[in-house]
C-alpha cells in the first residue's frame, strides 16, 4: 500500500488510556487528601494526586517531542534497545543504595549510643528499621532488578522491549511506592509485618506496577527471535511472578476506612505468623535469590566469556530450587507456638535446600573455569565471583541455623543479622555492584572510568563485611549462651540488661565494618558518575556474545 | 563429565516449557504453590492452633489503641512476644506462649529480634508509674539499656475518633466484638484510663479483667496512657492454674 505523504500525528491508545487513568487518580486522591483521618495520609494522598498530574505532563510532553511513527524495532537489522528505563533503575539503585546503607548505619550506631535517638519519633530505631530494610531490599536490591531484568531480556530476546510508556511506568512507578513506603515509616504508617511493611493503599498501587512488570516480561518474551527463553529468564520470570503471589498473599487485608492508611489484616496470630514467614522466607527465595541468580546467569558468563558451566545444572538448579524454597518458611518460627509438624517441615527443607543453592554457587563458580586469570586483572568479575562465594556461604549457614537445636540458641539473637548481611552485603549487594559496574558502561557506551576505583571498592568493602559478619556471630553466639547460662545454684545467671551490655563493644565493631561498607559505596558513586560524564572518546561498543543457552 | 552431556539440548517438557513462556510462567505456578498450600491451609483447621482458651478476650478500647501505637512505633523490630517452651525462657518470661493468646493480634507481634526482652508476658510485672519512667527515659530506671525514649507518647493526646470503625472492621475478621463494646468504644476509652471514672464498672463488664487506670479525675488521655493499658495486658488473660495444657497436645 502506499503511504501517505503527510500522516497526522495520533495519540497511541497506551498515550490516552494512561492519561485518562491519571486524571481520574489525580482526582481521587485529592479528594480523598481533603478527609483523610491522619495527616500522613493526607501527605500521602497528596504525593499521589501530585504524582498523577505530573504523569499526565510528561505523558503529553513526551507526545509532543516525539515523531509521527513509533520507535522502529530493528534499525539496519539490528535491535532497537530501549535503555531509557534501565539507566533511570541502575541510577535510582545506586542512589537508593546509599541512603539505605548510611540508615543502616545509623541504626547500627543508635544500637551502641541510644542516645542518638534524640527521643523523637522520626528517627527511633523502631520506625528506621523498616526504612533500611525496605531501602537496601526494595528500592536498591528492587531497582537493581528491574535495571538489569530490563536488560537482560531485551538483550537475550534480541528485541526491543514491549511497550513504550509501559516500561517507564514499571521504573518509576515501583519508585513511587518506595517513596510512599518510606515517608511512610517516618511517620509511623506500618503494617508491623517485617518487610511487608507498607500499608493497603501502597500494595494496591504496587500491584498495579508488579503486573505491568510481568506483562512487559511477557510481551518482550513473546517477541524473541531465539526459540529458547534464556535461564537468566527463567529465574527473572520466577522471581515476578512468585513475588505477586506472596504480596497478595500476605496482604490479605481491609482498611478500615478509604480515608484511613490503615488496614485490619484477614489473619491473626499463629496463621498471621505462618503467612508472614512463607512471605518473608520467600522475599529472600524469590526477591533477594532468584532475581539475583538471573544475574548470574547472565552478567558472570559475559563477563568471563564463557559459558555457564553446566546447562544441565542450570535446569536442576532452577525448579529445584524454586520448589523447595517456598518450604522453609516455619523455620523462621521454631519452638513457637506454630504446630511442631510444621516447624519440622521448614526445617527439612531448608536443609535440602541446601543442596540446589550449592548446585547454583558451582554452576556460577565453574563458569569461570578456563579464565580464572580474569579474577586477577578484572575486579569487576572478582566482585561477581566473590558474591557467588557469598551466596555458597550463607547458604550453607541458613540451613545450619534452621536446625531446631541450632536455632534454639541462634534465634532473637544478632547472629540472624549476622546472617541476613553475609547474604545482603556479600551476595545481593556484590552481585548488583557487579552488574552495574558492567551494565552501566554498558548501555552509557562508554569506559568505566577507573578499574581501580573498583578493587579499592571491592577491598573495602569486604573487610567491612568480614568485620560485620564476625562481630555478629559473636554478639549472637555469646548472647544467646548468656540467656541460657545457670549458675551452679540453678539459677539463671544474667539478666536481660546484663547481655546487652556484653554486646556493645561488638556493635561498634558493626558499625565500623558498615561504615567501611558505606565507604566502599562512594567509591562506586564517583566511580560511575565519572564514567558517565566523561565524554565519549572512541566507540566502545560492547562485543556481543551469543545469548544462546546452551553451547 | 563430558562437556557434551552438560549441554545436552533440552528434550521433552523442559523443553516444551523452555520455549513457551506462558508454559514456563505455569510450571512456575505449580512448583511453587505445593509448599505454601501444605504448610498454610490446615493451620486454619488443626485443633491446638485453632483452640479458645478460657480468659483470652478482645482487647478494650484503650488497649487496642495502645496496640495501635506498639504496632506504629515499631516496637516488634526490638522485642518479641513468643515465649519458647526452654528451660531459660520459661523461667526468664513466664509460662511458653500459645496460640490462642494472639488469636485477636491483626497484626501478629512475636517478633524475631531480641534487642530488648521478650514482653508476651510483661504484664503486671511493673507498676504504671516505673512504665511511665522507663518510656520517657529508659535509662533512668535501667542505666544501661538501649531503648529510645518515648517522652513525646505522654504528650500526645490520644486520637480514639476511628477505634470504632476498627472495631468494626476487626469484627469482620472474626473478633468477637459486640455491638455493645462498639457503641461504647469512645465512653469506654476514656473511662477505662481513670481510676475513678463513673463507666469503669461497665467497661470491666465488658471486658472482663479489664485493669482501670491508677490516676484519679483523669481529664484527658495521652498515647502513653493507652500504650501502658496495652502492656499491663499482655499475658495476663490465662490463669496458667486451670489451664489444661494436656487438652490441646501438639
Amino acid at each position: 500500500m502506499e503511504r501517505l505523504p503527510l500522516i497526522p500525528k495520533r495519540r497511541t491508545f497506551g498515550e490516552i488510556s494512561l492519561t485518562a487513568i491519571f486524571v481520574a487518580l489525580a482526582i481521587a486522591t485529592a479528594f480523598i487528601a481533603t478527609r483523610a483521618y491522619t495527616p500522613a495520609y493526607a501527605f500521602h494522598m497528596a504525593l499521589f494526586s501530585l504524582g498523577s498530574v505530573v504523569a499526565v505532563a510528561a505523558i503529553n510532553m513526551r507526545y509532543q517531542a516525539r515523531p509521527v511513527d513509533p520507535p522502529p524495532l530493528f534499525i539496519d537489522g539490528r535491535p532497537n534497545y530501549n535503555y531509557g528505563p534501565v539507566k533511570f533503575a541502575s541510577l535510582a539503585s545506586l542512589l537508593w543504595g546509599t541512603a539505605g546503607f548510611l540508615v543502616g548505619l545509623y541504626l547500627a550506631l543508635e544500637l551502641a549510643f541510644p542516645a542518638l535517638n534524640f527521643d523523637l519519633p522520626w528517627i527511633n530505631f523502631g520506625r528506621l528499621r523498616p526504612l533500611h530494610t525496605s531501602a537496601v531490599i526494595f528500592a536498591f536490591g528492587g531497582n537493581a532488578l528491574i535495571a538489569t531484568s530490563f536488560y537482560v531480556m531485551q538483550r537475550t530476546s534480541r528485541a526491543r522491549i514491549a511497550g513504550e510508556l509501559a516500561p517507564w511506568f514499571v521504573v518509576l512507578g515501583y519508585n513511587f511506592f518506595i517513596l510512599i513506603a518510606g515517608t511512610g515509616y517516618l511517620l509511623g504508617v506500618t503494617r508491623s509485618h517485617e518487610y511487608a511493611e507498607p500499608e493497603w493503599y501502597a500494595i494496591l498501587w504496587l500491584v498495579v506496577v508488579w503486573v505491568t512488570y510481568l506483562l512487559v516480561y511477557l510481551f518482550t518474551l513473546a517477541r524473541r527471535t531465539e526459540p529458547h527463553i534464556y535461564v537468566a529468564n527463567w529465574f527473572y520470570l520466577a522471581f515476578i511472578v512468585t513475588i505477586a503471589i506472596l504480596v497478595l498473599g500476605n496482604n490479605t487485608e481491609i482498611p478500615i476506612s478509604i480515608f484511613s492508611p490503615k488496614s485490619v489484616v484477614v489473619w491473626s496470630g499463629v496463621q498471621d505468623a505462618m503467612i508472614q514467614w512463607w512471605y518473608g522466607h520467600n522475599a529472600v527465595g524469590f526477591f533477594l535469590t532468584a532475581g539475583f541468580l538471573g544475574i548470574v546467569y547472565y552478567f558472570i558468563p559475559k563477563r568471563a566469556e564463557r559459558p555457564i558451566y553446566s546447562y544441565r545444572l542450570s535446569i536442576v538448579h532452577f525448579w529445584a530450587l524454586i520448589f523447595l524454597y517456598i518450604w522453609a518458611g516455619p523455620h523462621h518460627l521454631h519452638y513457637t507456638a506454630l504446630p511442631d509438624w510444621a516447624q519440622t517441615l521448614g526445617m527439612v527443607f531448608s536443609v535440602v535446600l541446601w543442596m540446589p543453592s550449592w548446585g547454583g554457587m558451582i554452576n556460577g563458580l565453574m563458569t569461570l573455569s578456563g579464565a580464572w586469570d580474569k579474577l586477577r586483572t578484572d575486579p569487576v568479575l572478582r566482585m561477581l565471583v566473590v558474591s557467588v562465594a557469598f551466596y555458597g556461604m550463607s547458604t550453607f549457614e541458613g540451613p545450619l541455623m534452621s536446625v531446631k537445636a541450632v536455632n534454639s540458641l541462634s534465634h532473637y539473637t544478632d547472629w540472624g543479622i549476622g546472617h541476613v548481611h553475609s547474604g545482603s552485603l556479600g551476595w545481593v549487594a556484590f552481585v548488583s555492584f557487579g552488574a552495574l559496574y558492567c551494565v552501566i558502561p554498558w548501555i552509557w557506551n562508554r569506559k568505566l572510568y577507573s578499574l581501580k576505583l573498583v578493587n579499592w571498592h571491592f577491598w573495602i568493602s569486604t573487610i567491612g563485611i568480614v568485620f560485620y559478619i564476625s562481630a555478629m556471630w559473636v554478639a549472637g553466639i555469646m548472647q544467646g549462651l548468656m540467656w541460657r547460662a545457670y549458675t551452679p545454684q540453678g539459677f539463671l545467671e544474667y539478666s536481660f540488661v546484663e547481655t546487652t551490655e556484653a554486646l556493645h563493644p561488638e556493635y561498634l565493631i558493626r558499625a565500623a565494618g558498615g561504615a567501611l561498607f558505606v565507604v566502599g559505596m562512594l567509591i562506586m558513586l564517583v566511580n560511575i558518575y565519572k564514567t558517565i560524564t566523561t565524554p565519549r572518546t572512541e566507540q566502545v561498543l560492547e562485543a556481543i556474545p551469543a545469548p544462546a543457552a546452551a553451547e | 563429565m563430558s562437556n557434551a552431556t552438560h549441554h545436552a539440548p533440552p528434550s521433552g517438557l523442559q523443553k516444551l516449557i523452555e520455549t513457551n513462556s506462558m508454559m514456563l510462567v505455569l510450571g512456575i505456578l505449580l512448583m511453587v504453590s505445593v509448599g505454601g498450600l501444605v504448610e498454610i491451609v490446615p493451620l486454619f483447621y488443626l485443633k491446638n492452633t485453632i483452640e479458645k482458651v478460657d480468659g483470652v478476650r478482645p482487647y478494650t478500647p484503650l488497649e487496642l489503641a495502645g496496640f495501635n501505637i506498639y504496632v506504629r512505633e515499631g516496637c516488634y523490630t526490638c522485642h518479641s512476644q513468643m515465649i519458647r517452651p526452654l528451660r531459660d525462657e520459661v523461667e526468664r518470661y513466664g509460662h511458653y506462649s500459645l496460640a490462642a493468646e494472639s488469636m485477636y493480634d491483626h497484626p501478629f507481634q512475636w517478633g524475631s529480634k531480641r534487642n530488648g526482652p521478650d514482653l508476651a508476658r510483661v504484664g503486671g510485672k511493673y507498676s504504671n508509674d516505673w512504665q511511665r519512667d522507663h518510656l520517657r527515659d529508659p535509662r533512668s530506671v535501667v542505666p544501661s539499656s538501649i531503648m529510645p525514649g518515648y517522652p513525646f507518647l505522654s504528650k500526645t493526646l490520644l486520637n480514639g475518633e476511628h477505634l470504632a470503625e476498627q472495631m468494626r472492621v476487626l469484627r469482620i475478621v472474626g473478633v468477637p466484638y459486640s455491638d455493645d463494646q462498639i457503641d461504647n468504644a469512645v465512653a469506654d476509652l476514656a473511662a477505662q484510663a481513670s481510676s475513678d471514672d463513673a463507666g469503669g464498672p461497665d467497661v470491666q463488664k465488658r471486658y472482663p479483667n479489664a485493669v482501670l487506670g491508677d490516676v484519679a479525675g483523669k481529664t484527658s488521655v495521652t498515647e502513653e496512657d493507652a500504650l501502658i493499658a496495652y502492656l499491663q495486658h499482655l499475658g495476663v488473660s490465662v490463669d496458667f492454674k486451670l489451664y489444661d495444657d494436656k487438652a490441646n497436645i501438639r
